[in-house]
């Protein structure tokens, strides 16, 4: 077998490179790991997101990290040897090995789940405080339609039937609950630190509603009426985007959610009602 | 161990080799050459895919830029110079449906199913050569239609590789949901109906064709992740025939499987009525998830192939490596709603699956660390493949554990559809396949063409693959925790996204150093098929089955006599003996069993 050892031929100096790179990748990811790459937060429970986002980071990002290490080193250590130092482990060793790693990500990977995970889960999820404001939010490609229950707080009746360039949701005109609803496009009023309830419906394909500060990505189905909730903790103006591929507009279908103080809120939805 | 003797020679086991050109290489029943017109067939596919992923790199680093000379090759996709969103979409489509099915699949599972199982169990051929060949050519089929789908009307598909309807299933919807969408059904549906063919194909010779000697135990695990992720491929395939059949009605014959009612088209409502568009979502994700797994558990049974000879030295835990597969198969079956989690699914289920798929971790974890802890008190050899396979580790390691970020459902509300994804699933089907592809390649040249393929050039292209790799699909990782979306032709539009412009610009710099790197291997190969140097039947000093046949293999794989197996694959370095691997055919009487 002559052959063997000119096709297993390593160079001396190559037994170096493969370890550094596998241990200067870490290195690399860290460093990107620590700008800031989340967009600043605007929501209550976007705190438990980031939370859980931050404890990944850390606790799978050291398992990252150890793993590299070790790959790299046993890479470094056990290169041109010219003999095997350990030839087989005893079944005993196998076990634990198997066990360890086991224990490790039913902790880390499970643990996170149910700790930190389901809570937040369990709230975005759930239903949302009684004095809740809803909105309702009509994706079509590529635009949002974006409606208020007006003075009355009822939503008034709708029907594809009766979509015009004029009723872009198909308001039902003999609905008298429909009489007062605001109806926007690509523009969202809330006020700040009150829960508002967005009840997303679609006209035409599936659309996402994703607003990156609020940790919020719901997806909008036609034929569905799917609520979300949450409390926008920020005043400012923070981008609506699409984040479910809709047709060749995906990429722009641009809205701006606008959180204000209460009272301008109120002051806000005045004018708006008196224009309607 | 009990050897189980089987009565694999049957009097019309030996058939007669086939004559002329024609049936011996291209109507060939013969499955080493069914294996290689896979993999010449999955590598023409990946230069067309690999190409519309450079186009989409150029599109995101400069929107809005002009390309005079690629709106005159393409005058479908441009416009003015620049290129038009629907085209966008439509390369995104088919570049990952092509990738995931005609690349991946076709060569590792399909390409490297066929070349090996055969060879590493000891059989002459696959069960049945008449069904393998039939699966090419109707893959051959499917590759056609899915190429020509750019020609049509509308141009190809533009729906996602997902094809959520109703963007997939009403024409008004995209451009591409035109004729291509109807083409890359049929040539999904084609594809599937070959990969069922090729998979009862790998299964029944795996369980039936085995040499005396050859227990399930004894197989190396390149056979034994093909086994595998064949059962999940078969489970998994068919539903999705189904789905695509559906939407295909829905699109063509006007039910409404997939459409709800009050859908608003072009100003007017459509006739459809009490369809849900989750339900193929379901469909799909039922195959699309456990496909993962299909391409991704053969790359890591090459792996494990390529270690022992270049560590000369058993992998560690052979035994909770394959008990690990098969939790891992079993639990891939039931985790597909991690894909649906903000899809508007009950949030019980979204909690359901999220359990469920963080469960996947611990076999996957072990896998890892056997993978890891193989290489102790190692005689490491750096040869091209092992730099592959050791690459395809840390590959390994990176994307498994960026998973866990995305299968969490409460992070995944963040994370879902950004690039964090894209870069999740390139690293673990684009990369652990990619580095099992190429490492594997790399290792059986030999026994293919009886030729070696360039060591340099090989390490060139292992150095120009790994680094840029890696960045790319890095560094999608983070603009993806950074928020931006995948699927968007320009990030010009939003604040939250245009802050990553530059690093656009360099991941597409960096992924072109990565395709120009490609070159290096289509460059070497081709070459070496000719002009490598002429190497032995086992250059390698390789102890599984396949190494004790002639390279190339003739037909029938073993001449006269079939072999008989009296030991598992990685017998190296046993203790005492002069050579430092046992084949698998000398006899435990020669050199004593040590598993």
């Amino acid at each position: 077998m002559a052959d063997r050892s000119v096709e297993g031929a390593t160079s001396a100096h190559e037994k170096w490179f493969l370890p550094l790179l596998i241990w200067l990748l870490p290195l690399v990811t860290i460093a990107l790991g620590t700008r800031t790459w989340l967009p600043p937060l605007a929501s209550e429970h976007g705190a438990g997101i980031d939370r859980m986002l931050r404890y990944l980071l850390i606790a799978v990002g050291s398992l990252y990290v150890i793993g590299n290490a070790v790959l790299g080193y046993f890479v470094w250590r056990f290169s041109r040897q010219g003999k095997v130092t350990m030839r087989a482990a005893s079944n005993k060793a196998e076990r634990r090995w198997s066990l360890i790693p086991i224990v490790v990500m039913l902790v880390v990977a499970e643990g996170g789940v149910f700790v930190l995970g389901l809570p937040v889960w369990g709230k975005y999820y759930g239903a949302p405080p009684s004095d809740v404001m809803t909105v309702e939010v009509t994706a079509e490609q590529f635009a949002w339609n974006v409606r208020y229950a007006g003075p009355d707080g009822k939503f008034g009746r709708t029907s594809a039937q009766l979509i015009t360039w004029n009723n872009p949701i198909g308001l039902d005109p003999k609905d008298p609950n429909g009489k007062d609803d605001l109806v926007l496009l690509n523009d969202i009023h809330l006020p700040v630190n009150k829960p508002v309830r967005i009840r997303l419906r679609s006209k035409d394909v599936i659309h996402s509603f994703y607003v990156p500060n609020f940790r919020v990505r719901q997806d909008t189905v036609p034929g569905m009426t799917i609520d979300i909730w949450f409390v926008p903790t920020q005043t400012g103006e923070f981008e609506l985007a699409c984040s479910q591929l809709c047709g060749f507009g995906h990429y722009s279908m641009k809205g701006l959610v606008d959180v204000v103080s209460p009272d301008e809120f109120e002051k806000w939805l005045h004018d708006q009602a008196a224009n309607n | 161990m009990e050897t189980q003797a089987r009565e694999a020679e049957s009097p019309d086991a030996v058939e007669h080799e086939p004559h002329g050109f024609i049936r011996r290489y291209i109507f060939s029943m013969d499955h080493k050459v069914i294996g290689i017109q896979y993999l010449l067939t999955a590598m023409f596919v990946a230069i067309v895919a690999g190409g519309l992923a450079m186009l989409m790199r150029m599109q995101l680093a400069w929107p809005d830029s002009k390309w005079p000379l690629l709106g005159k090759m393409l005058p479908a996709g441009f416009s003015g110079g620049v290129m038009k969103p629907e085209f966008y979409l439509s390369i995104v489509t088919m570049h990952g449906t092509l990738m995931a099915f005609f690349v991946i699949s076709f060569a590792l599972v399909s390409g490297f199913g066929n070349y090996l199982i055969p060879l590493q169990i000891g059989a002459r051929d696959m069960a049945f050569p008449l069904l393998n060949m039939l699966s090419y050519w109707v893959a051959l089929l499917g590759t056609i239609i899915m190429l020509a789908s750019f020609f049509v009307e509308g141009g190809a598909a533009a729906a996602g590789w997902t094809a959520y309807p109703p963007l997939s299933a009403i024409k008004e919807a995209v451009p591409g949901s035109a004729m291509g969408q109807t083409l890359w059904l049929l040539g999904m549906a084609l594809f599937i109906v070959s990969f069922t063919m090729g998979g009862l194909n790998y299964f029944v010779t795996v369980v039936n064709k085995r040499a005396p000697g050859m227990t399930m135990m004894r197989m190396p695990m390149t056979t034994w992740t093909l086994f595998v992720s064949t059962i999940i491929g078969i489970l998994a395939f068919p539903p999705l025939t189904a789905a695509a059949i559906m939407l295909l009605l829905d699109r063509h014959a006007g039910t409404s499987f997939f459409l709800p009612s009050g859908l608003y088209f072009g100003n007017k409502v459509l006739p459809n009525t009490g369809g849900t568009p989750l339900l193929w979502q379901h469909l799909f994700w039922f195959l699309g998830h456990p496909e993962v797994y299909v391409l991704a558990i053969p790359a890591l049974g090459v792996a494990f192939d390529i270690l022992a000879p270049f560590t000369r030295k058993p992998p560690f835990g052979h035994r909770t490596t394959i008990i690990s597969l098969w939790v891992i198969s079993a639990l891939s079956m039931l985790v597909w709603g991690h894909h649906m989690y903000v899809s508007g699914m009950s949030p019980y289920l979204g909690e359901f699956f999220s359990v469920g798929t963080l469960l996947i971790t611990l076999p996957s974890v072990v896998i890892g660390v056997n993978l890891v802890a193989t290489l102790w008190g190692a005689d490491i050899r750096f040869t091209v493949p092992m730099l592959f396979a050791v690459a395809l580790v840390a590959l390994f390691g990176l994307g498994g554990l960026g998973g866990i970020f995305l299968g969490t459902a409460t992070s995944d509300i963040y994370l879902h559809d950004t690039y964090f994804v894209v870069g999740h699933f390139h690293l673990m089907i684009g990369g652990v396949t990619l580095f099992g592809l190429f490492g594997g390649i790399y290792y059986w040249f030999p026994k293919m063409f009886g030729r070696m393929m360039n060591t340099t050039l090989g390490k060139i292209h292992f150095w120009f693959t790994f680094v840029p790799f890696y960045l790319v699909f890095l560094g999608m990782h983070f603009i993806g925790l950074g928020g931006t979306p995948r699927r968007y032709y320009s990030f010009a539009k939003y604040a939250f996204t245009e802050r990553f412009q530059g690093m656009q610009v360099e991941i597409t710099y960096i992924a072109f150093i990565l395709g120009a790197g490609q070159l290096l291997f289509l460059i070497n190969f081709f070459w070496s098929i000719r002009h490598g140097r002429k190497v032995g039947n086992n250059p390698w000093g390789a102890a599984s089955l396949e190494w004790t046949a002639p390279s190339p293999p003739p037909h029938g794989n073993w001449g006269a006599v079939q072999p008989t197996v009296y030991r598992w694959p990685y017998d190296y370095s046993v203790p005492g003996e002069l050579e430092d691997f046992t084949p698998q055919t000398v006899p435990a009487t020669v050199v004593p069993v040590t598993k």
